[in-house]
């Protein structure tokens, strides 16, 4: 695969500049995830009011695959109710997977950029792992 | 040998390996090595030849499959000068052999006011094993530090052995920083002190001489995987007087000599920790890969191996923004070159060399002790075998400056 659409603008851009990549005051829920093949952390940090999500942040270290997959998907987040939210992360989940149709990842917007990741088994935890940490510090709610 | 000479037998060794070819450039050796095709012959004419359960038929064809494991095993005990071909204990690998020593020896040997030194740049197979035997026998574990480098000075050394001192577990070249220990000098100083010393060989025995006599190395652990032999296969050595006080690791067929319901007694050594049916394809395996190294030569290997890391070394230096890990001076690699590119994680170099066709490592390399010494949380890793080119080395480092543009910076 061509490197640069892999490493493609958004990616790249996320992963310089993120836009959600800091500690956040009180948070109602924080989960750390961790990726035990590179040893990769990451803790998710969201304010949930009346079953809205209402900020989110993240902090942590990782490669540029998943802060970018971190960054974009709090920006998808803030502002959704945590269902949606979840429904989100199942969609981008079966996405890496393989198994989302065209319309779910349309729903996905910028986080479909990250599509082509499902041809790298290596990186896909690194895709993964903000989503799957978002996935489990909702569950039940 | 002129220069030219030299390349072209490198080019020769290149065409017995099978999966070598100018597609890519495989520099993840210190993780596992390609085999020749006279390993892959060998193990093909056991099992088209010479395949039967050892040990037990007194039918030619298992006695034929015992007598070329236990040739394997004499191979084995003459590559690295042990006394007696008893002291080779067949495993699966370096993991299994540390895990083995640490369990049996640790059971009988260690009790509550002792103290067990593991050096911080272990890999993971010869810490955990240590730190779960010293756990459960309430015994202490001992961090001894290396240097930035990766060597042990007399003073770290002395500083961490005492009276209670057991046992040594200490790497010979470590996987992550490549330089080498003189084992012999602190084997003395770990004898003085009253205590063992178990080396684990993984990264040495396949590009150096090792001599166990000479080290006097109470242990040496090391895998026949990175030494072009199958995977499945690999090696504790232990001093006949340490292996002949050990009880089993495993229990099962093989290793006993009778068993009553109320009474059993155990085999011999090496066969006491063999239980099960043993890897005889892997151990021929294994010893057709000492003879293709010893084919090969020590002096070729190293200066090869020498030379292609000075290069990347030297290379890295020129293309800035990036960190060598360990020392700075490229003698002081043995064939390891770890380093981390400013700004960008080493997962996404890894991943960006490896879409150009160059294999490298990137991660903890099962290190993490050491990566929190180092201060760091992970690293890029390009390690050497001496079928590897000078044309490899530049390919990777053309690779390698343009990642940071890659990444936007």
């Amino acid at each position: 695969m061509d490197i640069k659409r892999f490493y493609n603008e958004i990616v790249t851009d996320h992963n310089l500049h993120p836009l959600h990549k800091h500690p956040l005051e009180d948070p109602d829920i924080e989960l750390e995830g961790v990726n035990p093949s590179c040893g990769d952390e990451i803790t998710v940090q969201l304010k949930v009011k009346d079953g809205v999500i209402t900020d989110g942040s993240f902090i942590g270290d990782g490669c540029a695959v998943s802060q970018a997959s971190a960054d974009i998907m709090i920006d998808m987040v803030i502002g959704k109710k945590v269902e949606q939210a979840r429904h989100l992360a199942d969609i981008f989940i079966r996405m890496i997977k393989c198994e989302a149709t065209r319309e779910e990842i349309e729903e996905l917007r910028e986080a479909g950029a990250l599509e082509d990741i499902s041809h790298n088994p290596a990186r896909v935890k690194c895709a993964v792992l903000g989503w799957h940490t978002l996935d489990e510090m909702t569950k039940g709610m | 040998m002129n220069k030219e000479e030299k390349k072209d037998l490198i080019t020769n060794y290149r065409k017995l390996f099978p999966l070598l070819s100018d597609d890519i450039a495989y520099l993840d050796n210190a993780a596992t090595t390609q085999k020749p095709g006279v390993v892959l012959d060998a193990l093909k004419h056991y099992y088209e030849q010479d395949n039967a359960n050892p040990f037990r038929g007194v039918y030619d064809l298992s006695e034929r499959a015992t007598e070329l494991y236990e040739a394997a095993r004499g191979k084995v005990a003459g590559f690295i000068n042990a006394k007696y071909p008893e002291e080779i204990v067949f495993v699966r690998n370096a993991t299994e052999a540390l895990n083995l020593l640490a369990y049996s020896w640790c059971e009988d040997n260690l009790s509550e006011s002792d103290e067990v030194v593991v050096s911080v740049m272990e890999h993971h197979s010869d810490f955990l094993p240590w730190k779960y035997m010293a756990e459960k026998k309430g015994a202490r574990l001992v961090k001894l530090e290396p240097d930035q480098t990766g060597l042990i000075s007399d003073d770290a050394l002395e500083r961490t052995l005492s009276d209670k001192t057991r046992i040594v577990a200490l790497t010979h070249i470590s996987n992550v920083l490549g330089r080498k220990n003189d084992i012999k000098h602190i084997a003395g100083k770990v004898h003085a002190a009253g205590a063992l010393i178990s080396v684990d060989g993984a990264q040495s025995v396949p590009h150096t001489a090792v001599d166990v006599r000479d080290l006097d190395c109470d242990f040496l652990s090391f895998s026949g995987h990175k030494m072009f032999a199958p995977m499945g296969i690999g090696v504790l050595y232990g001093k006949r007087e340490h292996l002949e006080k050990m009880k089993p690791f495993l229990y099962g067929g093989e290793m006993i000599q009778t068993v009553h319901w109320d009474k059993v007694t155990y085999a011999e050594i090496p066969h006491r920790f063999e239980a099960g049916t043993v890897n005889v394809g892997g151990a021929v395996g294994l010893s057709a890969a000492i003879d293709f190294i010893n084919g090969i030569g020590w002096e070729t290997i190293e200066a090869q191996e020498e030379k292609l890391t000075k290069r990347a070394i030297l290379g890295i230096k020129d293309i800035g923004n990036i960190r060598l890990i360990g020392s700075d001076r490229p003698e002081d690699h043995k064939g390891i070159v770890t380093f981390c590119v400013e700004d960008v994680h080493p997962h996404d170099v890894a991943d960006i060399l490896g879409k150009a066709g160059v294999c490298i490592r990137a991660g903890h390399h099962c290190a993490q002790p050491l990566m929190d010494h180092l201060g760091v949380r992970s690293t890029c890793r390009a390690s050497f075998a001496f079928y590897n080119t000078e044309e490899e080395v530049d390919r990777f480092l053309t690779e390698l400056s343009k990642v940071r543009g890659l990444m936007g910076y």
